[in-house]
């Protein structure tokens, strides 16, 4: 079971690796702004697998801090990449 | 194993691109992925504590750090593209890279094995420090000086960055206004996320004596989620100049000190804690510091004064 | 009685897997910005509910088996709310209802 837990995470971030190359390349900044949460909804599963398949019953406290940061980081990249008069008082 | 050779490629990868990239937002966006990586690459060599602070503090508010300096130098941006450094400073650059890193690489290698480690004191001596994780056993009892330097270096380093106003705004409002709208998903993510990252940054705080976690993870989260009420316009900046502010951030360095200097009459150390009331006077400390350490990382993000005190 | 849990552990967790390839092969193949966000957002949302399922068939007690929950419930609504946001951010002229 540990085995087959490790192997499917490394398929799953194999998976967020091949969406990054794409996402990086862009071009546009919508596309970049879509890594965070990419690496976040990739990284939580791969988080909760080594956690049962490393016995580490931490990873879930680090996932559970992953998910808040990736949306905390996808809006500040959304902030910071349409930055319009509007917003400005 | 196969899927962690391949993880470490990805970072290399990102890392290369990071440095490579040609706009300031593309590498700041390469350096938040390569730092969510690396919390992932941390836990799997079972080291969650590390996990944690490289995803909050590394990546996360370093990285909301770097977006807003990129925005700031967005309007110079585009003049900067033409200018390359000359060939000599790059060449002149490389001569120097090139040997350090290779000698960094050459340590790494040539590291003993097994490692030297103090692992098993620190963990024979847990006991006596009524902790239960030994990395909050480093960090609050045994090199509890190294915390308070670094705490003293943040506040130092928000005060350099309030250094930055111009005398017009001395002392005002830092970072923009943000109207708040109420039809935007960003004020709905704002209400849903806040509350719930606020308890889970104080419960990565209080399980920190026990578990993985400590008062600068939790105190990253709670900040994030101050500045995600900045950026929503629920909630404006605070006055750099306000009192009730800076009692704030002094509070939990103070307190520090202060408990430091208990020690003299306790224990004729400073900073050293009869094992009777360590896990007491720890929390004592750790209370303030991570309501501090909020504040200082909120108010880092948030950057000099741009706007004035209205009266 | 472990062995059909593990069965069923294996089972989702290799949907959920293939929820991943998929949400990838969409953010590969997908011709602009917006369909790309809406197979990151659905497909991986999806794919990491799956292995949560699965991964609570090896959960030993049920404070456990909830925290992994709320991980995928927390994952989802800040996937969900954070996928407007980015697309509003993608369609800046279109009126908002």
């Amino acid at each position: 079971m540990a085995d087959f837990l490790l192997a499917a995470a490394g398929f799953v971030l194999a998976t967020v690796a091949l969406g990054l190359v794409r996402v990086l390349w862009g071009p546009g900044e919508v596309d970049r702004i879509m890594a965070a949460q990419l690496l976040g909804t990739g990284g939580i599963a791969a988080l909760l697998l080594w956690g049962e398949a490393m016995n580490l019953a931490a990873a879930v406290d680090v996932a559970l801090t992953l998910a808040l940061l990736a949306a905390f980081i996808s809006v500040a990249f959304v902030k910071a990449s349409t930055r319009s008069e509007a917003d400005e008082a | 194993m196969a899927s962690d050779l391949g993880l470490a490629v990805l970072i290399l990868g990102v890392s290369v691109w990071t440095i490579a990239a040609r706009d300031t937002f593309a590498a700041v966006v390469g350096f938040i992925a390569y730092g969510l990586l690396l919390a992932l690459v941390w836990v799997r060599l079972a080291a969650p504590d590390v996990a944690l602070t490289e995803a909050a503090l590394g990546s996360g508010l370093t990285g909301g750090l770097l977006l807003s300096a990129s925005t700031r130098l967005r309007r110079g941006e585009i003049t900067a593209f033409g200018d390359k450094p000359p060939a000599t400073s790059r060449l002149a650059a490389a001569v120097i890279c090139i040997p350090v890193a290779a000698g960094v690489a050459e340590v790494v290698l040539l590291l003993p094995e097994p490692p030297p480690t103090l692992a098993a004191s620190a963990a024979a001596n847990m006991p006596s420090t009524g902790l239960g994780n030994p990395v909050t056993a480093v960090l609050m009892a045994y090199r509890a000086i190294d915390t308070l330097l670094e705490v003293v270096v943040v506040l130092i380093a928000l005060l350099g960055v309030w250094s930055l106003a111009s005398d017009r705004v001395w002392g005002g409002l830092p970072g923009l206004r943000y109207r708040p709208d109420p039809d935007s998903p960003l004020t709905f993510i704002a209400q849903l996320l806040v509350p719930v990252g606020i308890l889970l940054g104080i419960h990565i705080f209080w399980i920190g004596s026990v578990a993985p976690g400590g008062e600068f993870q939790g105190a990253t989260i709670i900040a994030a989620m101050w500045i995600l009420t900045m950026l929503a316009g629920l909630a404006d900046a605070p006055a750099v100049s306000r009192r009730g502010l800076r009692l704030l951030l002094v509070a939990g360095p103070a307190a520090f000190i202060a408990i430091g200097l208990l020690g003299f009459a306790m224990t004729g150390a400073f900073l050293g804690y009869p094992p009777d009331y360590a896990k007491l006077l720890i929390l004592a400390i750790e209370v303030p510091l991570t309501l501090s350490i909020a504040g200082m990382l909120g108010l880092l993000v948030a950057g000099p004064p741009r706007r004035r005190m209205e009266r | 009685m472990t062995l059909a849990l593990d069965a069923l552990t294996i089972l989702a967790v290799s949907s959920g897997a293939v929820f991943f390839l998929a949400g990838t092969v969409g953010l590969l193949r997908f011709p602009d910005a917006l369909s790309r966000l809406h197979a990151l957002t659905k497909a991986d949302n999806l794919g990491l509910g799956l292995i949560v399922f699965g991964l609570l068939f090896q959960m030993k007690g049920p404070s456990a088996a909830l925290k992994l929950v709320s991980v995928w419930l927390l994952a989802l609504l800040a996937g969900a709310t954070v996928a407007q946001l980015i697309a509003h951010a993608a369609r800046p002229g279109e009126p908002r209802q």
